[in-house]
């Protein structure tokens, strides 16, 4: 049975149209990534499938359960850590969980024990008598993941679970999550735009692209479905449009792509491509300042599928953000 | 309804917990109520022999204590809307709005925490004022009215609070929001002096000030001749509109959800 099923879905906020048809499904047991940039529609399908918000139309069932009709028995399977921070920074790490178990039905012994359990098992055993505000960063997110696990749900969703942590910290969370998912047969819906987090911790991750899935398959998968290699040069002079049509008309290159003064193509074999792709340049005077080749990674599998540039469209993405439209 | 009360006993007693731990935000709310009491009281102390009277006493304190009480309870409530507003800028409303807590003990809890702090700021205040020489004139009766008039006005003015905060979602709105609705009702009462001195057009407005209806149901009690009717009339008043704005939190809160 699948843990989640997501079908179709819609939802605007006034003018935005943040999910146009999502659709995809989470397998129980497995971790199963959104990876997309921001505004790309992940944290709006989180929402719906946590019952924070109400799609417009299409099915969403998470646990067995419709997320609009049983609401209740939906939050009952789930546990749901926020983008940002959701623990009460004034009260202590323990006070925290034993506050999430009680509304989600748990009492007495068996609360005081599993929350004795989350602390030691989040590394928070000694911190779990202070108050949270003297956490650092990583702490307070492990935490968060907490509470997300004290009543033992069927089904994790995390929210970008590693944004704002220092590389170290984040490095932590992943193996910390990793462990989790091992230790209490979960299944997690993580998203993220960290390409390597999707890579790291995700058995099978689906992109998203304003508001719908754009391809879906293992990391492995995706990054096989390109075939050849990625071929970047750094062009020396402002002539991007010109060297794409260059390099694009050449044989055994598959397609280009310029960002900037970066010019991104994937070729056949980068050994034969490059010389033929220099000379090009040369012939057309366009000056070249480095040339790198590498296996594909899943910043081409997203360029590949979107057309357009991660990194590029995140800042879109943010500035579509800062628009005033529903979520923050 | 059972489990929408046991969860909010849950939130109020997280939120005493967090209070608790910093006791020195209950003394920072009682300086102001000190300064009215102590300074103010000395300063205008022969107010009451004004021509025309209408105070019942000749000691300003003791006119003026019950009212004090019941100012700190009704500009604590104008503010109580500012941990809400803190709730939602982190995540933590959120959070627990993906869990099967009741919905309306979120909001409710809220008004109920600050109902709670007024009650024992007033009965501190009670303490110092009984200290200075101020007698209840119907004893512990009074005492008990002028507890739960506080409590009354607090949450009237809570639920009030609770729900700009979940409209307008941003503190500095709020605060100019809360300064807005507090100084103009509480010069339009008879908080600190008679209302048979101030002028005619304040008096027709004062009727319809909440603020004043706490004063006059604290102040009965307070001095001799106590007007029974006049407290009971005051108070359900008071209740009514706690139940009103209790509605609006609750009706804010869902269009809140409806932003997720």
């Amino acid at each position: 049975m699948d843990a989640i099923v997501v079908d179709e879905l819609r939802k605007r906020y006034s003018d935005v149209r943040a999910l146009e048809g999502i659709t995809f499904g989470v397998r129980t047991g497995e971790v199963f990534g959104l990876l997309g940039p921001n505004g790309a529609g992940k944290s709006t399908t989180v929402k719906v499938l946590a019952t924070l918000t109400k799609p417009d139309s299409g099915r969403a069932e998470v646990a067995g359960r419709d997320v609009v009709r049983e609401p209740n028995a939906v939050r009952r399977a789930i546990g749901y850590v926020p983008q940002s921070s959701g623990v009460d920074r004034d009260a202590t790490g323990r006070e925290n969980l034993m506050l999430q178990g009680r509304v989600q039905g748990m009492s007495g012994r068996a609360l005081e024990s599993r929350v004795g359990e989350m602390l030691e098992l989040l590394g928070l055993a000694e911190a779990g008598d202070r108050v949270v505000r003297g956490y650092s960063g990583g702490m307070k997110r492990r935490l968060d993941v907490g509470l997300g696990l004290v009543h033992r749900p069927q089904v994790l969703f995390l929210d970008e679970p590693t944004t704002g942590l220092d590389p170290e910290a984040r490095a932590a969370m992943w193996d910390e999550l990793e462990r989790l998912a091992e230790g209490e047969s979960l299944t997690i819906l993580l998203t993220t735009h960290y390409m390597e987090e999707a890579d790291e911790l995700a058995d099978r991750l689906a992109i998203v692209s304003r508001g719908r899935v754009v391809v879906e398959g293992t990391p492995e998968e995706l990054k096989q479905s390109l075939r050849g290699e990625a071929v970047e040069v750094e062009l020396g002079d402002g002539r991007a449009a010109e060297a794409e049509a260059v390099v694009a008309a050449l044989d055994g290159v598959l397609e280009a792509t310029v960002d900037g003064r970066r010019l991104r193509s994937r070729v056949a074999s980068g050994a034969r491509a490059i010389p033929s792709i220099l000379s090009a340049l040369e012939a057309k005077g366009i000056g070249v300042e480095a040339v790198t080749t590498h296996r594909p990674s899943l910043d081409d599998v997203y360029l590949h599928y979107t057309g357009r540039e991660f990194a590029a469209e995140d800042e879109q993405g943010r500035a579509g953000d800062s628009g005033g439209n529903g979520p923050r | 309804m059972t489990i929408a009360v046991r969860h909010t006993w849950f939130m109020v007693g997280r939120q005493l917990r967090n209070l608790m731990r910093e006791p020195i935000w209950i003394a920072l709310l009682l300086v102001q109520p000190m300064v009215w009491l102590l300074l103010y009281g000395q300063l205008f102390k022969r107010v009451t022999h004004l021509p025309g009277g209408g105070f019942g006493t000749t000691s300003y304190i003791t006119f003026l204590a019950p009212a004090i009480v019941i100012m700190n309870s009704f500009f604590g409530a104008t503010w109580s809307g500012m941990a809400m507003i803190s709730g939602l800028d982190r995540d933590v409303l959120p959070r627990f709005l993906a869990t099967p807590v009741s919905r309306i003990s979120l909001v409710v809890s809220q008004i109920v925490r600050s109902a709670l702090i007024a009650v024992i700021q007033g009965a501190i205040i009670l303490l110092v004022s009984l200290a200075l020489g101020v007698r209840v004139h119907t004893g512990v009766v009074g005492w008990v009215v002028m507890l739960t008039a506080a409590a009354l006005m607090n949450s009237a003015f809570a639920g009030l609070s609770q729900g700009i905060a979940l409209l307008v979602r941003k503190e500095a709105t709020m605060i100019a929001i809360a300064n807005f609705i507090g100084l103009p009702l509480f010069f339009l009462s008879s908080t600190l002096i008679s209302i048979r001195q101030i002028p005619h057009w304040m008096q027709i407005a004062a009727k319809f000030n909440p603020v004043n209806w706490g004063v006059i149901a604290a102040r009965e009690v307070v001095l001799p001749g106590t007007d029974w009717n006049s407290v009971g009339f005051h108070l359900a008043l008071l209740f009514a509109l706690s139940v009103a704005t209790a509605a609006f939190a609750t009706w804010t809160f869902r269009a809140y959800q409806r932003t997720i």
